[in-house]
């Protein structure tokens, strides 16, 4: 790990990690994973008591309890010196759109601000922040990678998670055909016009299955979850998991939608 | 009254659109050409970034200032010896275009390609009143033939293939030989501009739209690749520009600025083959142009924009570039959106125009994957319009009920961390057992959206904060 203090940041920033609701219920394991690159990097790392934040609310219109769970969240991490989560969703949810909640109240605009401006996706955080250039990690084998929309676009996450991932040890990035490319999940999308999602994640699954790596990676854990429930609905034996999870060295446990006995090689 | 909609059916419009599989082909030409070529030619252009941060701020100077531009430029078309007529609505728009054909004394009217006129339906309009009209942009004579709407902004019939365009013609052009080999396309294009020709040269009126119109000048401006506009404004005696308000800028240079912005980002091109400007009549040192000149501006739901948070759409140029690299658009084409404007800037501006209580599914109907806002040239936030109108919805109790319920439960333990914690902590260990055999759910009862088309993954089972207390908090927490 190689840690080079930039100017302004502590040596041993303090992190509160903003698990994010889908790891927090889902897929804990990620979580622990972002724990560790963290306190590899040199963090103090906390997860203070949380849920959401707020995104399903927001993407609904329903902008009252957005601001209500985006007060919430404020109140929990305002006290860290950045706020981290292994999404960029939820990153970009606090970065980009808790300011705009709170346009005519200045109180709460400032806290928001304030908070939006210590705020980072992981892998991001861990490359443009901490400045990390190599994780202690080994992977066997070849991964394709997936571009999350918020975290490339919302936050510009791009070449952060390839150029860590390239320092693993044993691992081979194979690029899909339009890895920027929306893979179909979109929060309630999903549900609301399944048709539609099912056809566009149809497209991702070609593509993935395409670009013949055995392993999928992203930095979101909804369009993980989509993907790999697609790509197991079709019968793919390709695994998926969070990139977080490769990163940290961290693959013991089963890839996403796969049972304990069932893990394959 | 505006052109009839089917976007309260979206869902059985896009379900239709999924199972077309000649669409479906048709689409993928969407997803590859428009894409690279536009991504081409940006990265040619080294200021293209800054270029559209100045079309941006040409549009949103002139949004602001419309009054004064829309009197600046009405006096310049007066000046050179036009009209200027304006219409509130469509059905203003249509009485003004009909009395002026029949002052004209005109049987056939040609059209160049004109998103306006298909919103304020002039086409059946002009018929049930007895006068002809005949589109001469090609994808546009071909929809026309087969009675359809666009399905994109610029490539009207993008959702056809050369098979059902050679059976159209086969239908309507009975005065050619039957026995005619039409298997090349260029063999469908060299038909349709023989036909055209003879309907140039007869038409009475030819009806235009507006890319720009210019206040400092009193000139309109159509860009086209085949032509056939030229030929619209130019033969007939007498030229109808069609525009909206919101197609003013200010002066010449900034026409030049957004030009290079507009067909970049459409079709990938520097410039399109034709970019014409028409100011006014035929002068009497003019060769050609119409003896009469005129412009009729049609607001019809623009101004109710100005001054709300969907100003912005004002700011559209049209060049079809969200349309083009939209993952919901490529799934389902132009059609399912059911009215004038697909694609995201139509899931924006439809709602505007015809209430979003007929339109509620098309602002829904996204990812907000933001790619569309990352090509529109001149930086439309569209997911954000997008999520306002979701917003009003909500406000107006036009989100559906189980939507509604759901996200009052959902908020109901979300905003109390301690139940939250308790309650998330038991679905998921239940979940984490029931799902312990496979890994998955091939169908959940509260999510059979998701499973019919994918598995759902079964979660590890003790929750990250469940966990995390127990192992870093213990006592302390």
């Amino acid at each position: 790990m190689n840690v080079q203090p930039s100017s302004g940041r502590p040596v041993k920033p303090r992190v509160g990690l903003f698990v994010t609701c889908l790891v927090d219920l889902m897929r804990p394991s990620v979580g622990f994973a972002a724990v560790k690159l963290l306190e590899d990097a040199g963090c103090i790392v906390d997860a203070p008591v949380q849920t959401c934040c707020g995104q399903p609310a927001y993407n609904s219109g329903d902008r009252g309890t957005t601001r209500d769970l985006a007060m919430q969240v404020i109140n929990a991490f305002h006290g860290y010196d950045y706020v981290v989560a292994p999404s960029g969703s939820c990153a970009g949810m606090i970065k980009a759109h808790y300011p705009e909640l709170f346009e005519e109240d200045p109180n709460w605009r400032a806290k928001a601000d304030a908070l939006a401006i210590k705020t980072y996706e992981l892998t991001s955080f861990l490359v443009d922040v901490m400045k990390v250039t190599k994780v202690d990690a080994s992977f066997d084998g070849s991964v394709t990678y997936h571009d999350s929309c918020s975290g490339l676009r919302e936050l510009k996450v791009r070449n952060q998670p390839r150029k860590l991932l390239a320092s693993v040890d044993g691992l081979t990035l194979v690029e899909m055909k339009d890895s920027d490319v929306c893979c179909g999940f979109g929060g309630t999308f999903a549900v609301k016009y399944s048709d539609i999602s099912g056809a566009i994640v149809d497209a991702k699954a070609k593509n993935i299955e395409a670009a013949e790596a055995p392993t999928l990676l992203a930095g979101d854990l909804g369009c993980l979850m989509n993907m790999a429930g697609k790509l197991s609905r079709d019968g793919k034996p390709i695994q998926v998991r969070h990139v977080a999870e490769v990163l940290a060295g961290m693959t013991d446990d089963p890839p996403i939608g796969v049972a304990k006995a069932e893990t394959v090689k | 009254m505006n052109v009839h909609s089917t976007s309260p059916e979206f869902k059985q419009n896009a379900a239709r659109a999924l199972n077309d599989s000649q669409l479906q082909k048709a689409l993928g030409n969407v997803k590859q050409g428009f894409i690279d070529k536009r991504r081409m030619a940006a990265d040619k252009l080294p200021e293209f970034e800054a270029l559209r941060d100045s079309a941006r701020d040409i549009k949103n100077h002139t949004l602001e200032h419309l009054d004064l531009y829309l009197e600046a430029y009405e006096e310049k078309v007066k000046a050179s010896g036009g009209h200027v007529h304006f219409a509130r609505d469509a059905a203003e728009a249509r009485d003004i275009i009909l009395t002026i054909c029949r002052e004209a004394g005109a049987k056939t009217v040609t059209k160049g390609k004109s998103m306006i006129s298909e919103e304020i339906g002039i086409n059946h309009h002009l018929e049930a009143h007895g006068i002809r009209p005949v589109e001469t942009d090609l994808g546009e004579y071909i929809i026309q033939l087969r009675n359809e709407l666009p399905s994109h902004i610029i490539a009207p019939a993008v959702h056809l293939n050369a098979t059902q365009v050679e059976e159209d013609f086969r239908r309507v052009h009975t005065h050619l030989d039957a026995k005619r080999d039409l298997s090349e396309p260029v063999q469908l294009l060299t038909e349709a501009r023989a036909v055209l020709r003879e309907r140039f040269l007869a038409a009475d009126v030819g009806i235009t739209g507006a890319n720009f119109l210019v206040a400092e000048t009193g000139t309109s401006i159509i860009v086209t690749n085949e032509g056939n506009g030229d030929l619209t404004q130019i033969l007939p005696k007498t030229h109808i520009v069609l525009a909206s308000l919101e197609k003013l800028v200010p002066t010449l240079e900034d026409v030049s600025q957004l030009l290079r912005v507009l067909a970049r980002s459409a079709t990938g091109q520097e410039l399109s083959v034709y970019t014409t400007f028409s100011t006014g009549p035929r002068r009497s040192t003019d060769a050609d142009g119409p003896e009469n000149y005129h412009v009729v501006l049609i607001d019809n739901g623009r101004s109710a924009m100005l001054g709300t948070s969907f100003e912005e759409m004002l700011r559209c140029i049209r060049c079809g570039a969200c349309m083009n690299h939209c993952p919901v658009y490529h799934a389902v084409g132009g059609h399912a959106y059911g009215w004038v404007y697909p694609g995201p800037m139509g899931a924006v501006l439809t709602p505007s125009l015809i209430g979003v209580d007929k339109a509620g599914h098309l602002p829904n109907a996204s990812t907000f994957c933001g790619r569309c806002e990352s090509v529109c040239p001149v930086r439309i936030p569209l997911p954000k319009l997008m999520r306002h109108w979701r917003e009003r919805e909500f406000e107006r109790h036009l989100t559906p009920a189980t939507v509604r319920s759901g996200l009052q439960f959902w908020g109901f333990f979300a905003k109390r961390p301690a139940l939250y914690r308790l309650a998330t902590r038991a679905a998921m260990g239940a979940l984490a057992l029931a799902g312990r055999q496979r890994g998955r759910f091939s169908w959940l009862p509260m999510a059979k959206g998701w499973t019919k088309y994918r598995d759902f993954p079964a979660p590890q089972g003790e929750t990250f904060q469940a966990r995390w207390k127990r192992e870093r908090k213990g006592a302390s927490a």
